[in-house]
């Protein structure tokens, strides 16, 4: 039993990781109306970004908000320059431009900071939280400022004209200019907005699992699944997928004998097809119906 | 979000190719033809080698090609197939000592097997739903092949060593060229398979499926058995490549078939025209030349001038090389006029 | 008109001259196989610059600057490396692809270094029927150094098992009764140093290991393997670990406030690419092996090795960092295939390269640990045998006991 309550702590705090990333992906989607492979790649260069500022001194808080700064420009520069030239194209040469994006980001990083693995401070401190030596107070601030984003972005999408805007532009293009919404901004807006949310993402992830080009990697698989399973178009969803496929992953692993351990990511995965093959639209995901 | 159930008309997701312009003229397929089967006759062994990769890969970007540009599902695992195959003829011609050309037909057939039971819960997905569900499969695909119950046939972590085969009844050419040969007509054999594949009843079913799927159950095809034949077939033609490319490389392990596998395959399938099946062997010599140039030009940022190169060309062609042979032949009729 | 003597003396010297030419040839005997000429001497080498294992790119880079540096003082017998570095981005159906391009294309004389053991796996057959030395593959994987099967292939750094079998030994002389548990890489690395570790617990492995787990590269963290191996109630722990795992472990171990007697594979022992970013205050205490210096441990500053070591990245790679332990791997890898090349002489077939890779005597790296020696012979393919084990305190590694040679095979 204490086996029990221990995996499912470690897998929240996990998890929190998991529901980090997997918001800045409904972010984007909910403005391309795709999965951007290159979203873990550009939150890890954020995060070398705020790294670097402080190696050159500037306290933390100051580095964070230069870093999420910045990262919005950057998340806008890159829709204008390199998608906007795309947005006529198929969709599938545009997941293309995903994959070179991610190749480009990965190899810049590597020559500019090179690939050994660098500390990475938290404002939260590595303490036990509240007696449990399971969960630090670092990962206790990480599922707060998790679910303070959260907050923040239904206040956002739900009562700012912007927010509503750019939902509008994203779910029906054609209307939402017809009433005068530039929706060619709007994407380029939810391109910034993915991105500073990725560099929080980055930036908190990095204390638990070390700053290095590759740390996006994995993380970036179960982002998407975590954004999937909650449902693509549900900020709410894909944090609760987060936790959920960060204590289930643990539970595999630990409970199922002989291949658990082994196969933990298959079996999560496996888990969340089947709850997909159920509920299409994931568990928090609006149904959609098909026209002809 | 709101609880109003949206209704949109979703975009199919590869747009229409007319069946006429997914293959060649005959004119052009026989001069391609002739440059496969001669070339070898006058280069290194190492470029044979290297025609040879881009005939399996070729073959395994088709077979992509034939899922989603045939029937417009879309897939990242299919290097999970390949490493099926390949697994399947390496096993074969080691552990039970069966002629290499014989392990390619089991591999097709096993991975037939494994992509029609595959496509059954990928029914009820679509878009990028089935995008994660087969990424999925490609990532889940090294692990199981490293699982220690199989380790006994698969060499685990180890991987295993495959014997190139010699040419048959003493024919005076190398193994390379042989090996060429080999694949060459079982390519040739595949592609001929494929094109009139989609130009049967099961084709144009594909092509009603890809281009409205509620269109195409109510005018009476059955989309369930249709979806799933196309994921059999799309995964049966990867086992054959994957066997291919085990036979030619002499080894398997479960380093060789991650997920990068499924994107370069899917890359390929990009820059060679979505649904345009003669594009799928520009394709493949995409993604086996573009990384070479790319280091050449610097070892430090070899991912970011790939990255740079791979842009250039989707800015150039979105449509990929299948745009370039549109141009060319309107030039072409252009010339003819005059 | 030429008098007699004349004549005489210029037949005479004539005649010198034709004899100091045929016997300069006869003396010299040079001898060359594909890619070595009078001035040149071509090499080539596979490494992973992109994709996941491009961490150890580095290694590539580092060997290049060395040789550039060798060929600025003169190169070896007068002869330039043209040092010839592809990237498989750690697939080895790519690495097929390079070996061959370098072979049939570039045509070197040999492979130095690649990396990797699946790479090396999927290249050894071709390069060993085409008789091209695979010489000094970067990875300890025991199965590259086995002489009879694969004549054309050497290892050089100590063989993942040997290090299991050293700790093993360390273990049952000062905890017989411990209970062990291990975490591994599920890869050939981790595998094989698995295998070590248990062939030298020997009969007692099954009752001392109460718990082993293993994890893949692509995870993001793992804390939960360690949850579950802490449970197991164990008082050894095994970290047989690559550098970003083997860091993430050790502040996850000491988060958990878990004391186990902790053992950490060599591989991610690095001070300055490991311990320092997990915190040096969770690494007291920590035991490893190792055969090479540390490029980032004080200790070092001011060895002869060393500072040799640290003229040259000042000078050739200045952009190296040198708490990276790939930087430190580099370096004494080029040295000592140049110590091979130097051997060789004016003698360089591929034969001839083997034969003098495998007739080593008591070299000595800058970089290696004072007392432990390269030696190999015709029957012995296993360049560094040595390790000695170190134990962490302070801010760098405290070596003690005896360097022990880990004899693999068997």
């Amino acid at each position: 039993m204490e086996l029990f309550i221990n995996q499912v702590l470690a897998g929240i705090a996990t998890g929190a990781i998991y529901a980090c990333m997997a918001l800045a992906v409904v972010m984007i989607y909910q403005a391309i109306d795709h999965l951007n492979f290159a979203q873990g790649e550009m939150a890890m260069f954020s995060t070398f970004i705020s790294w670097q500022l402080m190696q050159w001194g500037v306290p933390y808080w100051w580095a964070f908000l230069l870093t999420l700064a910045l990262s919005f420009a950057g998340g806008i520069a890159i829709e204008r320059l390199l998608f906007r030239p795309l947005a006529k194209a198929p969709i599938l040469t545009n997941v293309a431009g995903f994959i070179a994006l991610f190749a480009i980001i990965n190899s810049v990083a590597g020559l500019t900071w090179d690939f050994t693995i660098k500390q990475y401070p938290t404002p939260f401190g590595s303490s036990p939280f509240l007696g449990s030596q399971l969960i630090s107070t670092h990962q206790a601030g990480m599922i707060g400022v998790t679910v303070g984003l959260l907050i923040l972005l239904y206040l956002f999408f739900q009562f700012t004209r912007i927010g509503l805007a750019m939902r509008a532009a994203a779910s029906v293009p054609e209307s939402a200019r017809l009433v005068g919404i530039n929706t060619s901004w709007m994407i380029a807006l939810g391109w910034g907005m993915a991105a500073a949310i990725g560099s929080i993402a980055g930036m908190l992830i990095a204390p638990v699992v070390f700053l290095e080009p590759n740390m996006m990697g994995g993380v970036l698989i179960y982002g998407f699944a975590a954004a999937v399973l909650g449902g693509l178009t549900s900020p709410l969803g894909a944090v609760v997928g987060g936790f959920l496929v960060g204590v289930f992953e643990n539970l595999a692993g630990t409970y199922i004998p002989g291949v658990g351990n082994e196969l933990k990511l298959p079996i999560a995965l496996a888990l969340i097809i089947t709850v997909l093959v159920v509920k299409p639209a994931g568990l928090f995901g609006r149904p959609i119906v098909k026209r002809v | 979000m709101s609880a109003v159930e949206d209704v949109v008309t979703e975009a199919p997701a590869v747009e229409a190719v007319p069946k006429r312009s997914m293959t060649l003229g005959y004119g052009t397929s026989l001069v391609v033809l002739a440059a496969l089967i001669l070339t070898p006759l006058f280069v290194k062994n190492f470029i044979i080698f290297q025609m040879t990769q881009i005939l399996y890969f070729g073959l395994a970007v088709l077979a992509l090609n034939i899922l989603t540009g045939g029937s417009g599902q879309f897939s990242l695992g299919q290097s999970a197939f390949y490493a099926v195959g390949a697994y399947t003829s390496a096993i074969l011609m080691e552990h039970v000592g069966m002629n290499y050309a014989l392990t390619l037909p089991v591999a097709g057939a096993i991975c037939f097997g494994f992509g029609f039971l595959f496509g059954q819960p990928a029914l009820r997905l679509s878009g990028v739903y089935l995008a994660l569900a087969t990424f999925a499969l490609a990532v889940a695909m090294p692990q199981l092949l490293k699982l220690g119950y199989f380790e006994h046939w698969t060499g685990g972590v180890q991987g295993l060593v495959v014997t190139k085969p010699d040419a048959p009844f003493g024919l005076p050419m190398s193994q390379d060229m042989w090996l060429y040969y080999f694949t060459l007509a079982i390519t040739i054999a595949i592609y001929i398979f494929s094109v009139n594949l989609l130009k049967s009843r099961s084709g144009r079913a594909f092509m009603a499926i890809r281009d409205n799927e509620i269109a195409a159950s109510a005018m009476g095809v059955d989309v369930a058995l249709y979806k799933t034949l196309a994921f059999g077939v799309s995964a049966g033609i990867t086992g054959v490549a994957g066997g291919l490319g085990a036979i030619a490389v002499q080894f398997v392990a479960p380093d060789s078939f991650t997920i990068t596998l499924a994107i370069q395959l899917f890359l390929g399938m990009v820059v060679g025209g979505v649904g345009w099946l003669p594009g799928s062997i520009v394709g493949a010599a995409f993604i086996i030349f573009v990384p070479n140039i790319a280091e050449g030009i610097s070892k430090g940022l070899s991912g970011a001038v790939f990255g740079v190169l791979l842009f250039l060309v989707i800015f150039l062609v979105p449509h990929g090389a299948r745009q370039v042979a549109i141009v060319a032949q309107q030039l072409i009729g252009k010339l003819k006029k005059t | 008109m030429l008098s007699k003597q004349k004549l005489r003396i210029a037949a005479f010297s004539t005649a010198v001259i034709a004899f100091t030419a045929m016997s300069g040839s006869a003396f010299a005997q040079k001898k060359y196989d594909t890619g070595a000429t009078d001035t040149e001497i071509k090499i080539g080498n596979i490494m992973p610059y992109s994709g996941p294992a491009s961490a150890y790119g580095v290694i590539g880079k580092i060997e290049d600057a060395y040789f550039k540096m060798i060929n600025e003082q003169g190169g070896v017998n007068g002869r330039k490396i043209n040092f010839v570095s592809y990237d498989d981005g750690y697939s080895p159906p790519k690495a097929v692809e390079q070996a061959r391009k370098l072979v049939e294309s570039d045509e070197v004389l040999f492979l130095f270094g690649p990396l990797g053991t699946p790479s090396n796996s999927a290249i050894q057959k071709y390069l060993n029927s085409k008789k091209v030395p695979q010489l000094f593959v970067a990875t300890g994987a025991t199965k590259f150094g086995e002489h009879k099967d694969f004549p054309w292939t050497m290892g050089w750094q100590p063989a993942y098992q040997s290090e299991g079998k050293i700790y093993a030994k360390y273990l049952l002389k000062e905890k017989p009764d411990a209970k062990i548990a291990i975490m591994y890489q599920n890869d050939d690395f981790g595998k094989d140093l698995l295998k070590g570790l248990k062939d030298g617990l020997g009969a007692k492995a099954s009752s001392m290991i109460v718990a082993e787990d293993s994890y893949e590269v692509s995870e993001p963290t793992i804390d939960s393997h360690i949850v579950k191996l802490k449970a197991s109630g164990a008082d050894v722990y095994f970290s047989i670990t690559t550098p970003k795992f083997a860091a993430q472990s050790i502040k996850k171990v000491a988060e958990l406030g878990w004391k186990p007697m902790y053992f950490q594979s060599n591989v991610g022992a690095s001070v300055g690419s490991v311990l320092q970013p997990a915190g040096f205050e969770n690494s007291q205490g920590i035991l490893s092996a190792n055969y090479a210096k540390d490029g980032s441990d004080p200790q070092w500053d001011n060895d002869e090795g060393m500072k040799k070591f640290y003229a040259f990245l000042a000078k050739y790679a200045p952009e190296a960092n040198k708490i990276d332990g790939s930087v430190v791997y580099g370096y004494g890898q080029a040295q000592t295939v140049v110590q091979v090349l130097k051997q060789a002489g004016d003698n360089l077939t591929r034969e001839n390269i083997m034969k003098q890779a495998a007739s080593l005597k008591d070299f000595v790296p800058d970089t290696l640990l004072p007392g432990v020696k390269i030696s190999t012979s015709a029957t012995d393919f296993y360049p560094i045998e040595q390790l000695q084990m170190q134990r962490f305190q302070g801010q760098k590694w405290d070596l003690f006991g005896p360097i022990i040679s880990g004899e693999v095979g068997g």
